[in-house]
């Protein structure tokens, strides 16, 4: 479904990421581990558009999408999550999904499937996005990436300041999404991670680091003390 | 509820269509002329109200595109054409046009750069009307000495020539402008100008391509502009270099913000208070400017939704008996369900 290549991206004159390779397959959910600053928003930046890599190959669906703009990339069925729940804080909630619906082509979720499924933000429907809680925030972000119709899901730290019941809630919500799509998510709460997760990437300063099964992952203690302070 | 406060706040605007329509007949007919000016001005404010107050991008070059629209009228008449429909849409057509080109080289640009390119084209075309005299008439400007009729299903011939006649052709006019920018403001593409003054990369994200969708708000707004300076064209009698000087493109600038950006009709409010305003000040001294910076100064600081939009949030607080703008809805939904 994606296949990042040796990607290598630059900040202006800031070496980011020196060569990221990672591969999402259909029907798993894989996560990008790293601490803060390793480069894991870059690598979601990278793949959606935002900030193309200046050498390395992107390939989404089998197509080389390492130059293409964003919207496009979202057209084509990439759905992005960013951190900081970056909803729409001015409109309403139904307003928020509406936005991404202008750009689909094609509808598998209409707007009365995305408030079915996720009933408690029906209650919210007039409500600005500003006025949610945080977990409320990160639902809306989450279903207005749905609202665009992705066949694949990029998440973004889901869980970054928010309760841990609320992080618990967030596990079921994404394990729900997978029976619908891939999902590449990054985070720095490996516990959470791993507990949902099939496979994974650890990535500090620009490279990656260990790849392997979520038992993997999870068995490797020398691994998550040096790359991810667990 | 909802069909409620749909009414209600409709009322306003119909109440305020009704006393425009009535207001001619029982006013001196130099208040006429004044208000077929705060018409014309206003509908220029409204237009480049979709930019500054849905879109977020602050234009210093409108003037530009009024100064087009004005030029259009005048040389189409100079060279005897008469339909007036046909004016009215060269007169749009033609500052789209220009739009389109303007905007795609500045729409890339957001804030004071965007700012300043609007305004670098703006006096790019102040240069070009100022010195191309053969087309133009230079610094003298373009005369019109005769208006164009209208026709009505080959029964009555109307003229705009009395100071009431030219009203009601431009209060029909800028009517209809203003229930179609209306329209575009509350249909989708208007909802995703609002989602991009918030945050054009989040628009990205939903799958929008952001230049293309600013470029045509750039030319939307551009084209009822346009026909703004066509109405001022007939109005005046001339189109003159000064419409498209960056001084005359602050003034939808300056009543956007008497009027308030985030209300639809803010800014026609803010063309009546402006020409109001240097009506009374006028009348002490020529120097009006000088006082209306004065004005303006406290109105930034007190009334930042402006006059009209602090105003209309007081009339809905006290008069609503518990109805809200539709900008407040949600603080209101909050406040009965508590904090979340």
């Amino acid at each position: 479904m994606l296949e990042v290549k040796d990607i290598h991206t630059y900040y202006d004159d800031s070496y980011i990421l020196q060569g990221i390779n990672l591969k999402v397959n259909p029907g798993e959910i894989v996560c990008l581990l790293g601490r803060n600053g390793a480069g894991k928003t870059t690598t979601m930046k990278s793949i959606m558009g935002y900030n193309h890599p200046r050498k390395g190959t992107i390939l989404f669906r089998g197509q080389n999408i390492s130059r293409q703009a964003v919207f496009k990339n979202v057209r084509m069925g990439l759905g992005y999550v960013p951190e900081d729940r970056r909803i729409f804080s001015e409109l309403t909630v139904q307003e928020n999904f509406e936005i991404s619906f202008n750009s689909a082509t094609e509808i598998r979720w209409t707007i009365d499937d995305l408030f079915g499924t996720f009933p408690l933000l029906d209650k919210f429907r007039h409500r600005k996005g500003g006025e949610l809680s945080g977990g409320e925030q990160q639902m809306v972000a989450i279903v207005r990436a749905l609202a665009c119709q992705p066949k694949m899901l990029l998440l973004d730290e889901p869980c970054e300041g928010l309760a841990p019941v609320i992080v618990g809630q967030l596990s079921d919500i994404i394990i729900g999404l997978k029976e619908h799509f891939p999902i590449l998510l990054a985070e720095q709460n490996a516990h959470f991670a791993l507990e949902i997760s099939d496979r994974g990437y650890i990535i500090d300063k620009g490279l990656i680091r260990f790849s392997g099964t979520r038992q993997e992952l999870q068995e490797n203690k020398e691994n998550k003390k040096r790359y991810l302070s667990v | 509820m909802m069909n409620i406060q749909k009414s209600h706040s409709l009322s306003g605007p119909v109440l305020l269509t009704i006393l425009l329509f009535i207001a001619p007949l029982v006013m001196p007919t130099y208040w006429v002329i004044l208000l077929s000016e705060i018409l014309i001005m206003g509908l220029m404010a409204v237009s480049f109200n979709l930019l500054l107050g849905y879109t977020g991008l602050l234009s210093f070059g409108q003037g530009a595109f009024f100064g087009i629209g004005a030029y259009s009228a005048a040389l189409m008449l100079q060279a005897g054409h008469e339909n007036l429909f046909l004016i009215l849409l060269a007169g749009m057509l033609v500052p789209l046009l220009a739009a389109l080109v303007v905007g795609f080289f500045s729409v890339r640009l957001d804030e004071i750069f965007f700012a300043m390119i609007t305004l670098g084209f703006g006096m790019l075309f102040f240069s070009i009307a100022h010195s191309w005299i053969d087309v133009t008439g230079g610094s003298d400007g373009l005369p019109v000495f005769a208006l164009p009729g209208l026709n009505l299903f080959g029964v009555v011939q109307l003229t705009f020539y009395a100071p009431i006649s030219m009203y009601y052709l431009i209060f029909v006019t800028v009517l209809i402008c203003v229930c179609l920018l209306r329209m575009i403001v509350h249909s989708p593409f208007g909802l995703i100008l609002k989602a991009m003054r918030e945050n054009k990369q989040r628009v990205s994200y939903a799958g929008g391509n952001v230049r293309v969708l600013r470029i045509a708000a750039f030319a939307i707004s551009g084209a009822f502009t346009g026909l703004a300076g066509v109405l001022f064209c007939l109005f005046n009698n001339m189109a003159t270099p000064e419409f498209m000087h960056w001084s005359f493109s602050a003034k939808p600038v300056i009543m956007s913000v008497i009027g308030g950006t985030g209300v639809f009709l803010g800014p026609l409010f803010g063309a009546g208070v402006f020409f109001i305003l240097e009506q009374i000040i006028i009348q002490f001294t020529e120097n009006w400017m000088f006082f209306l910076g004065i004005v303006l100064v406290p109105i930034v600081l007190f009334f930042p939704e402006g006059v009209f939009g602090t105003l209309r949030n007081k009339f809905y607080k006290v008069a609503g008996r518990g109805l809200q703008p539709p900008s407040a809805r949600g603080k209101r939904q909050k406040n009965e369900k508590g904090t979340v």
